[in-house]
This record gives C-alpha cells, sequence and structure tokens, in this order.
C-alpha cells in the first residue's frame, strides 16, 4: 500500500478488491457498529436536535452564499489580532506558501494536527521533498504515517486497523521516527495510547512549529477553532513559536454565537460524545501564551468551483463528522481506501468529484459508490442531502455539461461508457411518451416472458452480474387495472 | 493578478445566482433551538455537572469553601505529587494546608521541558457546563497560560458552583470572551481512534479531578 491517491482504478474494482478482505470488512463492520449505536444515543439526549440541525444548515448556506463578505471579513479580524494571513488558488501554492513559512523559521521539523485540508493538498509529500519532517501527532495518524499506509476514515483514519495490526506496527515502526514502542507492547487499547504519548512527547516538547487545520474560523471575531480528543491539538496549537493553520475557504461561521450550534452537534455526531475531550480557540496571538506567530492559509483548490454548482454546493456545509461514513451500508463493506481521496464515504463521493473534477476513472465512478439508500442524509448534522447531489453529479458524468473547473466555465463531453445507459434512457423518454407503443411493448413482453435470459447479454452484462433481472408479470398492470376495474372485482 | 483577487473572483463569479436583496444574516438564521436542556434547580445544575464529570472520568471532589484548601492538599497527598505549578494568580489560600509538595512558578521562560517534569497544576475556571461535563478554561490569572494545564499529568480544576456554573454550551458562550485564547475540557484525554472506542490517557493531562466548592 503506497501513501499516495494517484492512479486510483475506479470504485468498483478497488470495492471489489476491498470486499474480498475479511480482516478489513471484520474491522469496518465491529468499528462502524460501535459508533452507530452510540451516536443515536448522543443525539437522543437533546430534543431539539432537528432544530440544531436546521440552524447549522442555515448558517452554513448563508455564509456561503455571501462567501465573498465573510472572507474579507475573516481576513480583517485575523490580521487585527496579529495574524497574517494568505490566500492559496490550489493545492501547488498552499504547499509552496506552508514550505516557505516554515523555511522563513530555519526549523526542519514540524508537528502537526490532524487535518483534512493538508492531507487533501498532499502537504506532508511537498515538505519532505523540500528536507523538511512533518510528524502526524494524532493516534490514528501516527498510525497511518508509521503503517506508510493511507487514511480511510475522516475522523478516524486508521478506522482498517485492528489493535492487534497497531500493535504491530507500533513495535515495528517507531524506533524509525524516534523514541521506539516498550518492551513487550500488548495490543490493550490504553497501552497503545500510552506507547504513542511517550514516543510524541518528546517530539512536542522540542517542536518550534505547529501545522494544523480548523473546524470553524469565526468571521466577526478572527476566532479559530480546533475540535479535539488526544490533547495532541493543544501541544500543537500552544507550545510551537510559530503556528500555520490551513484552512478551507468554507470552514467559516459568521458570528462567534454560531459556535453554540456545532459545539453541541459536531461532538455528537462524530464521536457520540456530549462533548469531546478538548476545543481549542484562538484569536491571533496572545503575548505570553501560545505562539508568538499566527499564519492563516485559505485554502481553495476546487471549493469555488463547487460553489458553482447551484445543486452540488451544499457539500461545502460540510462539517466532516463522519457521521455519514459510520452509517453507510457501502462504505461499511468496501473500506475508505477503495474511494480513492482522503474524503471518503457518502460526502466523499459527492466532495472529491466535484472538488478534482469528474474526468479521472475514479472521480466519475464515485457518484456510482451508492445505493441512494439515504441513511447518510438522515445522520448529517447540516443536512447535506447526499443522495440528491449523488443522482446530479451521475447525470453531469453520463450526460456532460457546463462545469466551473478553476474558476473557468468549461463544458464537459459526456463520459463514455455509458453509452448503453444513454441509450436506455432515450429510449424510455420516447417509450413513455408514446402510451399505445408502452402498451404495446409491456404485452409483447409479458407474452415472451418465459423466453427472457436470466442476465443480459452485452453491454448490460456488467450490470446484470451482480442483480436479478426483474421479473415481467404474466399480464401488464394497466391491463390488469382495466379488468379487474382496480382490484374492486376480485381478479387476481 | 493574486490569489486573493483570483479566489475572490471566483467566488463572485460563483455566487452570480444568488440575489443581491437575499435574507440578511440575522433572518436567514432561525433559531429555533433551546437555550438550555430540561428545567433545574441550581442544586440539579450542580448535581448534573457532577455527573457529567464523573462520566468521562474525570474525579468529583464536593466540598465547602472553609473546607477547600484541606481538599486540595488532600487530594495532592493522595497522589503523592511532589512538585505542584501555581499560576500567578491562584489564590494562595487554595494552598495553605499542601506540606510535602513544592510548589513552582510558572515562569515566562518556563521550558516545554521544565513543566513536563511537574507533578501536579493547580487551577481555577472561566466557566463550567452542566449539560456537557465541561470546563473552561481563558487564561485568567488562576489558570495561566494554556500550557500548564496541558503538559503536567494531573490537573486540579476547582469551580465555584453555583456561580461558574451554566446548563448549556449557548449560555457558556455568552460568559466568554473570544478575544481570550479558550481551552474546553472534557474529562481527561481520550482517544476514539482505536476501534472508535474511547480510551482514556493520551497527551493532556490523564488525571483531571474537579473540585466544585460552594454551599450548594
Amino acid at each position: 500500500m503506497s501513501g499516495t491517491f494517484v492512479g486510483m482504478p475506479a470504485f468498483p474494482k478497488a470495492a471489489h478488491e476491498a470486499v474480498g478482505n475479511t480482516t478489513l470488512r471484520g474491522n469496518l463492520r465491529h468499528a462502524t457498529h460501535t459508533i452507530r449505536a452510540k451516536r443515536a444515543n448522543a443525539v437522543a439526549e437533546v430534543s431539539d436536535w432537528a432544530e440544531l440541525r436546521e440552524a447549522g444548515k442555515r448558517i452554513k448556506d448563508h455564509t456561503l452564499r455571501h462567501l465573498d463578505r465573510y472572507l474579507e471579513q475573516v481576513e480583517e479580524s485575523v490580521v487585527a489580532a496579529g495574524g497574517v494571513v494568505h490566500w492559496a488558488a490550489d493545492a501547488d501554492e498552499a504547499n509552496r506558501i506552508v514550505t516557505h513559512l516554515v523555511k522563513m523559521t530555519g526549523e526542519s521539523e514540524v508537528v502537526k494536527v490532524k487535518s483534512m485540508a493538508t492531507q487533501e493538498i498532499g502537504l506532508n509529500e511537498a515538505l519532505e521533498a523540500e528536507g523538511i519532517h512533518a510528524y502526524e501527532t494524532d493516534l490514528a495518524e501516527l498510525i497511518v504515517q508509521l503503517g506508510k499506509d493511507r487514511p480511510s476514515h475522516i475522523l478516524v483514519p486508521a478506522i482498517h486497523r485492528n489493535r492487534g495490526e497497531i500493535r504491530d506496527i507500533f513495535a515495528r515502526e517507531m524506533g524509525e521516527w524516534g523514541r521506539p514502542a516498550p518492551e513487550g507492547l500488548t495490543d490493550t487499547p490504553a497501552e497503545l495510547a500510552e506507547a504513542a504519548r511517550l514516543h510524541l512527547r518528546e517530539k512536542f516538547l522540542r517542536a518550534k512549529v505547529g501545522i494544523s487545520g480548523a473546524n470553524f474560523i469565526v468571521a466577526d471575531t478572527g476566532t479559530l477553532v480546533v475540535v479535539e480528543s488526544e490533547g495532541n491539538g493543544r501541544m500543537c496549537l500552544t507550545l510551537p513559536e510559530t503556528l500555520i493553520s490551513v484552512v478551507g475557504i468554507e470552514k467559516i461561521v459568521p458570528t462567534w454565537r454560531d459556535l453554540e450550534v456545532f459545539l453541541q452537534t459536531l461532538p455528537r455526531s462524530s464521536t457520540a460524545e456530549r462533548m469531546n475531550p478538548y476545543t481549542s480557540t484562538w484569536t491571533g496571538t496572545t503575548d505570553g501564551d501560545g505562539p508568538s506567530t499566527f499564519h492563516l492559509v485559505l485554502l481553495d483548490n476546487g471549493r469555488t468551483d463547487t460553489l458553482a454548482d447551484e445543486v452540488g454546493r451544499q457539500a461545502l456545509r460540510c462539517i466532516r463528522c463522519s457521521a455519514c461514513l459510520n452509517v453507510c451500508p457501502v462504505y461499511e463493506r468496501a473500506g475508505g481506501h477503495a474511494y480513492g481521496s482522503v474524503y471518503p464515504g457518502p460526502i466523499g463521493a459527492i466532495l472529491s468529484p466535484q472538488l478534482r473534477g469528474t474526468q479521472s476513472e475514479i472521480d466519475a465512478s464515485l457518484p456510482y459508490a451508492s445505493s441512494l439508500c439515504g441513511a447518510c442524509y438522515e445522520v448529517c448534522p447540516v443536512a447535506i442531502d447526499i443522495p440528491e447531489v449523488l443522482v446530479h453529479l451521475r447525470e453531469r458524468v453520463v450526460e456532460g455539461g457546463p462545469v466551473t473547473r478553476e474558476g473557468n466555465r468549461v463544458v464537459l463531453k459526456p463520459a463514455k461508457g455509458h453509452a448503453t445507459e444513454r441509450a436506455a434512457m432515450r429510449a424510455a423518454r420516447w417509450a413513455l411518451g408514446r402510451p399505445g407503443a408502452l402498451r404495446t411493448g409491456q404485452r409483447l413482453a409479458s407474452r415472451t416472458r418465459r423466453l427472457h435470459p436470466r442476465a443480459l447479454p452485452g453491454p448490460g452484462k456488467a450490470w446484470s452480474g451482480t442483480r436479478d433481472l426483474p421479473a415481467v408479470p404474466a399480464e401488464p398492470f394497466r391491463d390488469w387495472w382495466q379488468r379487474t376495474r382496480g382490484g374492486k372485482d376480485g381478479g387476481q | 493578478m493574486n490569489s486573493r483577487e483570483r479566489i475572490l473572483g471566483r467566488v463572485r463569479r460563483a455566487l452570480a445566482d444568488v440575489p443581491g436583496d437575499e435574507a440578511s444574516y440575522e433572518r436567514a438564521v432561525a433559531r429555533d433551538y433551546l437555550r438550555e436542556h430540561g428545567e433545574r434547580t441550581v442544586e440539579q445544575t450542580v448535581d448534573l455537572l457532577a455527573e457529567n464529570l464523573a462520566d468521562y472520568r474525570a474525579i468529583v471532589h464536593r466540598c465547602t469553601a472553609d473546607d477547600l484548601a484541606a481538599t486540595v492538599a488532600g487530594i495532592l497527598s493522595a497522589r503523592g505529587t511532589r512538585t505542584v505549578l501555581v499560576p500567578p494568580g491562584l489564590d494562595p489560600g487554595w494552598l495553605a494546608a499542601v506540606e510535602g509538595a513544592e510548589r513552582v512558578a510558572d515562569r515566562a521562560e518556563s521550558t516545554p521541558h521544565e513543566l513536563d517534569g511537574v507533578d501536579s497544576v493547580v487551577t481555577g475556571c472561566a466557566v463550567a457546563i452542566a449539560e456537557t461535563g465541561t470546563i473552561v478554561l481563558d487564561g485568567g490569572p488562576d489558570q495561566g497560560r494554556r500550557r500548564v494545564t496541558l503538559v503536567p499529568d494531573h490537573h486540579i480544576c476547582v469551580v465555584r458552583v453555583p456561580e461558574q456554573v451554566v446548563s448549556s454550551v449557548p449560555q457558556a458562550l455568552e460568559r466568554l470572551d473570544p478575544v481570550r485564547p479558550l481551552t474546553w475540557i472534557s474529562g481527561p484525554s481520550a482517544t476514539s481512534d482505536i476501534e472508535l472506542d474511547r480510551v482514556e490517557g493520551v497527551h493532556g493531562p490523564r488525571t483531571l479531578e474537579v473540585v466544585l466548592v460552594g454551599e450548594v
């Protein structure tokens, strides 16, 4: 397994391989089922969940619909509080800015808080190429980094690893990176957590540069918020002299008061807790407490392209809780790696193809990585209608049409490989618009039903390879209805 | 064109469909949710705080103001603390009964390594939230800078009840000043990263003891 998502096969192929891995399926089933019941209890504790969800949705929608104004306000507030603001149009630019800022400090190592944005832009690899070592300090990110692995979950990137595998990775790899794992390390979670504490402590205590993301930026105060559990976030945010935060432009909320919604919905949705162990908020720099230099890098990297899509833009409401992954039957079986992106699961299936475009094989296949069961929409704390966006993106892949890429309007061609689907849809449109032809066709199908094959021939073969063809009834419904007057005559 | 202008330009073009006279922030955001969950007496709110703190494995002590010094001294001696970190503005009375533990001041030039060698830290707090079992520190004189409650492995936090206790997250945010660096603490450090199950004890203090002091 390599540490990059580049050149991933399309979802069906990657998922097919993952589904055959019984250890992976066992690990995912155990973890997702554990969290599902707990989340339901945590949500049931608050009687106004529906109202909180609606408020969260509206706050985010309002912010996104006036994002230019709020971005300018963030810049103004952060600068007024003593921070420096940088703007990065894409991943390369963000990586160049951060690398430059680290080099300016003269340091060759940084400690990192878990951050989806820096995973998305491949910051660790960019820093390594310039001779700067980035140490991941979140326990799950550490497991992924030491295991030379890829993240497979938004909240718990090592969810695909069970305790035994984690023990083996720690015992084998920790010595390469610093303090080795204790002798005789067992696979009890408390001992594994202790091993991580010992291994990372020396790195925290000597760190001069910390790199983070943020869960929220408050526009009116310029405050950044990091929600975490272990205390590694607090270490990275307070001990170093320089703090660099890379944050997607969709993370803004207008006012301090808005946190009263998200600090209730996020912990309950993600780790199923009333409140996560630690939340840090900071506004610029504070004399004598924490970093003396603070840089905020505002990241676009496909977000404005997503914003340009009136249906798809709701994906930008996402607060990265990962509840949708934990309830998804497809994610539970295929695992996160099959999605070929740092954003796996249902939200990844709508976010990745929008951030990156649908040109690659994997991105064109992601809108299909769903049975459209809707469980993701049910649990989403900001009410993102993921099935709606999935269907919208499927249409884009099949039909092509105008989209925005890197700020420019372009017209996508219909994807190859969907010719049969398009032909079938055209035929359906024709038939459904002509009742006479439809009736004739249905009667013909009923009469010939004994001759129907069990699988489709030709281009339809792949489709029927995993599905039973629907059985054609002996009599079309409309004929039955007319004959029996809607069943009133007791006809069968 | 620099990236700032490029990104803002992209945003504006992306939002061409948004009408100029759209509802203002105040009108666009319905706040039909509750300011607090359920009705409780002051005593019940403090009890709920104690219950939720304990549920996330904080050790809770309750005492009157007169017994505070003895309670703090008892916690430190039971722990076997030899050195205790003291924020600059901590009421000296809180530690008046401590014997056998050296008081260490947090100086501006104290390094993280020095803090790592200290056994315990005693602080006050800014506010405590009953519904979530959370204490919030705002770097006030009786709390010190953020690192003093992070690096030592044992944190004793004194909460004055009922005056520092609120019911809910919305009520807590009203009381807090966003300009100050805040740390919200709900139990000792923990992780859900191994099989999505909560395990206490990673990088922050592995033992959190909360003293609820007051007549309630």
